[in-house]
């Protein structure tokens, strides 16, 4: 089956300072996968998302060179609209964030911010929503009760949920589950599998089973460089680096 | 044997601990002493004849001070109506706006203007104020409008500093959560930050409105200190602190205790404010 690019990056390189933590990377990621990252803290992964939702633009004292790009269309240029560029890329991020507002408020925020005001829309969206992210049947009845009540799993997703809403392209997700339950887990892992028909999704993690239990491409980074991408299957079971055998087989890391 | 050390600590320790009790002390003593001098009137003349009293003439027997008591509240929600939006327009750049060299530049700025003496403010006021008023609006300019907008500037500091620690303090990641979902600045500003950071804002503006009523030579000089209700912005008052500065030096018999008495009022609408604005911070933090 011939795979469709949506994310490409040509030689990517991003340093803070003088510290270079994105060595020349270079990656195609795939229209309808979930991709997953994986590689010890200070590998680049989490940068590397940051410069494909352009949080990156929060940092200080950042040089990016090369190039990145979504459906052939490069997103550092100068032509591009960060903020236009988030509603396509949507994120969760590894601790829940949820705002202090209502479940229901923390769904129909990005929608209002489009423009959306329509209180039956806005429901069906955050029903729609709460079902893909397997959360609806949980809160359905007390919408209007405050996110910040929720268990940590919960949270998650509805962040998950919260970024659905937007109708993005791209789900990144950064280390969603580190914080997170067993059983939370698995539900976010089940609502991922489900939604890589409709968007392309990115996981970071630094828990390789869960990579490996859902991811359909794996990319491995250390140091700021991509040791090796590729299918799941293949970066698990017949590892071209050793390094990359090393780290799955939990000898580092 | 007991250790010297252990002696001197123990001494330090109650040393500090007198001091800390202290202002406990002193504030228990002004109570007292209001109090005291305060309420025989309110027990001879009667709460309702002085609180709701619309004659002060105390050499003749009346104590009726509620035209001062609208007078304060008509100047501190003046105060409030300019000082509030400026003063959170300037928090809010602060906080979120501003580059490093403008905060160096505007945060000692705000410090000094806190430290500017009241009688400075009062001296412009008469200086600048009052004519401006008197040439473009009429009236004689000491009045309500030229008193709120005097305090309005006097309650600025309190109003910027505190309302700019309540933004400071929301949560980085709820800017990036906002920013994540397509929101530009000022609508995360508008719909996220300010509405975390309420409690401590409403408490910004409870404090300068404490402030506000409270203060006394700027608005002595400013307000006309007419023994009536202003009925147009145009119009002079006096409030509750300024019937007593005015008063004190030559009051005897019932006529100082009826300034005692306003002082009785006065300091139990601070403490209501007082309570409310330490009720939100105290909520803010249980959050």
């Amino acid at each position: 089956m011939v795979m469709e690019t949506k994310i490409a990056t040509d030689k990517l390189r991003v340093s803070f300072g003088k510290v270079t933590v994105l060595k020349d990377v270079t990656i195609k990621v795939h229209r309808n996968t979930i991709t997953g990252f994986m590689g010890p803290s200070g590998s680049g992964k989490s940068t590397l998302i940051s410069v494909i939702n352009r949080m990156i633009d929060f940092e200080n004292n950042v040089r990016i060179e090369g190039d990145a790009d979504i459906d052939g269309k490069s997103i550092l240029d100068g032509s591009i609209n960060p903020i236009e560029l988030r509603r396509r890329v949507g994120t969760v991020f590894a601790v829940p964030i949820p705002l202090p507002r209502s479940i229901f408020e923390n769904i129909a925020y990005g929608p209002k911010l489009k423009g959306i005001t329509d209180r039956t829309t806005l429901h069906r969206i955050a029903e729609d929503c709460l079902k893909k992210a397997f959360l609806w049947e949980e809160v359905k009845d007390r919408l209007s009760t405050s996110a910040l009540k929720l268990s940590g799993g919960q949270q998650q997703r509805l962040c998950l949920a919260r970024t659905l809403a937007l109708k993005p392209e791209i789900i990144l997700l950064d280390e969603p589950c580190s914080g997170l339950d067993p059983i939370s887990t698995a539900k976010i892992e089940d609502a991922l599998s489900e939604l890589k028909s409709e968007y392309t999704i990115i996981l970071v993690s630094n828990n390789t089973k869960q990579i490996a239990r859902i991811s359909d491409f794996s990319a491995f980074f250390y140091l700021g460089e991509l040791i090796e991408y590729n299918t799941t299957d293949k970066v698990f079971t017949t590892p071209a680096e050793s390094k990359t055998e090393d780290y799955i087989q939990g000898k580092f890391g | 044997m007991i250790d010297r050390a252990v002696l001197k600590e123990q001494f330090v320790k109650w040393v500090l601990v007198a001091f800390a009790l202290s202002s406990l002390l002193f504030l228990f003593l002004i109570f007292a002493f209001i109090l005291g001098e305060g309420l025989p009137l309110f027990l001879k003349v009667g709460v309702k004849k002085i609180i709701l009293g619309m004659k002060w003439a105390p050499t003749k027997g009346y104590f009726g001070i509620f035209p001062m008591i609208i007078s304060s509240f008509l100047v501190t929600v003046g105060a409030l109506v300019i000082g509030a939006p400026l003063g959170l327009s300037c928090a809010i750049y602060l906080s979120e706006y501003s580059g490093k060299r403008m905060k160096i530049l505007l945060k000692p700025a705000i410090e000094l203007l806190a430290g500017i003496p009241s009688v400075v403010f009062g001296f412009l006021g008469v200086v600048y104020i009052v004519p401006l008023v008197r040439n473009y609006l009429g009236g004689s300019g000491f009045s309500l409008i030229s008193t709120s907008l005097v305090l309005g500037i006097m309650i600025l500091p309190t109003i910027i500093s505190i309302s700019f620690d309540a933004l400071v303090s929301v949560p980085k990641t709820y800017r990036e959560a906002s920013a994540a979902m397509g929101a530009t600045k000022w609508q995360t500003i508008y719909k996220v930050i300010i509405p975390s950071a309420k409690s401590g804002i409403l408490a910004s503006f409870i404090l300068g409105m404490g402030r506000a009523i409270g203060e006394t030579m700027a608005v002595i000089m400013i307000a006309g200190n007419a023994l009536k209700i202003p009925t147009s912005l145009l119009d002079p008052l006096r409030t509750l602190t300024g019937n007593i500065a005015l008063e004190l030096a030559y009051a005897t018999g019932d006529h100082r205790l009826a300034l005692f008495s306003t002082g009785v009022v006065l300091m139990i609408i601070i403490m209501v404010l007082n309570y409310i604005a330490n009720f939100g911070i105290k909520r803010k933090i249980a959050k």
